[in-house]
């Protein structure tokens, strides 16, 4: 019985809490390019100040929270309808549209994300489309700027939007849209006072599941945008792959851990709450 | 526009993929009348409900509330109100936003919303529980916010979908009477769709049997009881002996309780002799089968006017049974 309940936490010792304290305590030290590893362990705070004084780590913190902002807005618009048609189609298609939606999670992800590149590039197939209409003869490239690192999050987390906005939505007893529409509700008016409010936690749910691993997001900026896309993820990246600076990699890892525990606690609790009514 | 009546049903049907909903149905409610819709389950009472809220179109007829036609009217803009069976009460919402929501449409002030939603709770007695959710509240007090909603605004014609159908026993007794005192005291027209015969019976002033989408027959509970068109309603409204007569080409409907035993040949004007097949005591009353020397099996029920030690007449007992000349009613069909 003791061990039952002792396994998660060893694993969470030796998997989380283990691999945390050991990037902690390079985030404490200073970079020695010619030690093995490249740090001096120490307890200095100059790699934290850093991140916070440097208006590069600025733009990068704000451009990531600025593009996962914009890409989980444009994904719940895009969801709401796509998880309100799947809840509303008849019983016997809806496993159907629900798989088209898990489908592209058959194909590896960074696969998904190249192809993209393919799509997007100067001479790449929607250039090619745009050119054989002979609407346009110069199109612009899509491929590096900050409109493809948007389309690759909304593309890649799409999924996880809809999936918990259906969940809310199925649930929503049709009766009550009809005791509203009794009552006096236009649809819009019974849409907005009763689906919405019904579907929050799903919304609630699915900004989350979006917005907290595009904060972070490193593949996507990094193969679908350019240079002058500034996301944190990639700074982490460069820092430690192409900069060989570890304290200064690990002390952006630890800030990206603290900058979405709120969010990340947030969604917790809603799932609690949601579970609780249940 | 205040006389003829309140809803005009003129050849209204509905189908359902092959099944006919509702077949054919013509159909006036009376001003002011606690109008009961009475089927067994899948008889079209409640898509006949539905069209009159506009939840469902007809696929042929017209239905006039107040005179006017509702064709392409939309449920928001129908002068009607309903009470839901499930009472479909908004979760996220308190009773009073509940109660209110009606009157926040319609755009009236907060204070003057306030002030008639507290009326309307007064009115159902729940004047203290505005604040509670509506999965705090016991069965009951969700009926009666349910009520409290579909009344708010005033309506002249509130449509019930099975009211009592989700209450227990005891409570469905009471509510009965409460239903009918608010719909006399408001001077409301109620049409109210049930598949329980007691409840039609003793709450509606009219009331329409409905058969696999046609209604059968209309007519105030005592007509229907004691004037059956059809053995249909005769055996579905209450008990009924269905003896054939005139050499098979016609029936009679005869109630159990319009027939009396006697222990020897009663001077009635029919007279059978018989054999006590079974006994059911049910405290008030006792229930008899009783077989016939053709074979032939009639209902008996007695009131247990008398206290006795014993079962007055017991299984196995020869009795006579006996009846007036107009106990029962003919049936062509």
């Amino acid at each position: 019985m003791r061990l039952v309940i002792a396994l998660p936490y060893l694993w969470l010792a030796i998997f989380f809490l283990l691999p945390f304290a050991l990037v902690l305590a390079i985030a404490l030290g200073t970079n020695n390019p010619d030690a093995v590893p490249p740090v001096d362990l120490g307890m200095s705070l100059k790699n934290f100040t850093l991140l916070f004084t440097d208006d590069l780590y600025l733009a990068a913190w704000l451009g990531s929270l600025r593009i996962a902002a914009t890409s989980t807005l444009v994904t719940l618009l895009l969801g709401y309808p796509m998880a309100y048609a799947i809840a509303r189609a008849r019983p016997t298609l809806r496993p159907l549209l629900l798989m088209a939606v898990i489908l592209p999670f058959w194909t590896s992800f960074l696969i998904r994300v190249y192809a993209w590149m393919g799509l997007l590039a100067s001479n790449g197939i929607l250039n090619h489309g745009l050119r054989a209409t002979g609407l346009v003869s110069d199109p612009g490239t899509i491929l590096g700027t900050e409109w493809a690192v948007h389309l690759g999050i909304v593309y890649a987390y799409l999924p996880f939007m809809v999936l918990p906005l259906y969940a809310s939505l199925e649930k929503l007893d049709t009766s009550l849209l009809e005791a509203a529409a009794d009552l006096g509700a236009s649809p819009i008016v019974a849409f907005l006072t009763v689906t919405l409010p019904q579907s929050l936690p799903g919304i609630v749910a699915g900004c989350l599941l979006v917005f907290i691993p595009a904060v972070g997001e490193f593949v996507i900026p990094d193969l679908l945008g350019g240079t002058n896309t500034l996301m944190i993820g990639k700074v982490l990246w460069d820092e430690f792959f192409l900069n060989s600076d570890w304290p200064l990699a690990s002390a952006v890892a630890i800030c990206l851990l603290v900058l979405l525990v709120g969010p990340i606690a947030l969604f917790q609790r809603q799932q609690a709450k949601s579970l609780e009514r249940q | 526009m205040s006389e003829g009546p309140i809803v005009s049903i003129a050849g209204a049907s509905k189908r359902f993929g092959a099944i006919a909903a509702v077949d054919g149905v013509d159909l006036d409610i009376r001003r002011g009348e606690l109008f009961a819709l009475l089927g067994g389950s899948g008889c079209g009472k409640t898509t006949l409900l539905r069209m009159i809220a506009g939840f469902e179109t007809p696929d042929t007829g017209r239905i006039l509330i107040d005179g006017q036609d509702m064709t392409g009217v939309p449920p928001h803009r129908r002068p009607v109100n309903m009470m839901f069976q499930s009472y479909a009460l908004f979760p996220h919402m308190d009773v009073a936003e509940n109660v209110g929501y009606g009157l926040r449409r319609e755009g009236l002030p907060a204070n003057k919303i306030a002030r008639r939603v507290g009326e309307a709770l007064d009115q159902v007695r729940l004047g203290d529980h505005g604040k509670r959710r509506p999965s705090q509240l016991s069965g009951g007090q969700r009926q009666r916010v349910a009520l409290a909603r579909a009344l708010i605004k005033r309506p002249k014609l509130l449509l019930l979908d099975e009211p009592l159908a989700a209450l227990d026993r005891k409570l469905r007794e009471g509510t009965r009477f409460e239903l009918v005192r608010l719909q006399e005291q408001l001077g409301l027209t109620f049409i109210m769709v049930t598949h329980d015969q007691e409840e039609a019976m003793s709450m509606a002033g009219r009331l329409a049997v409905m058969n696999d989408g046609r209604i059968v027959q209309v007519g105030t509970p005592h007509e229907v009881y004691e004037h059956p068109r059809s053995r249909f309603v005769a055996d579905f409204i209450g008990i009924a002996n269905i003896l054939p007569v005139e050499g098979g080409r016609a029936w009679l409907a005869l109630r159990p309780e319009k027939i009396a035993l006697f222990a020897n040949r009663p001077d009635t004007d029919h007279a059978e002799q018989g054999r006590i097949v079974d006994v059911a005591f049910e405290g008030d009353r006792s229930l008899y089968r009783v077989g016939l020397s053709d074979g032939s099996m009639l209902l008996v029920s007695t009131a247990n006017v008398a206290r006795t030690p014993r079962e007055p007449w017991p299984r196995g007992q020869e009795v006579w049974l006996g009846w007036a000349g107009d106990a029962g009613q003919r049936l062509d069909e």
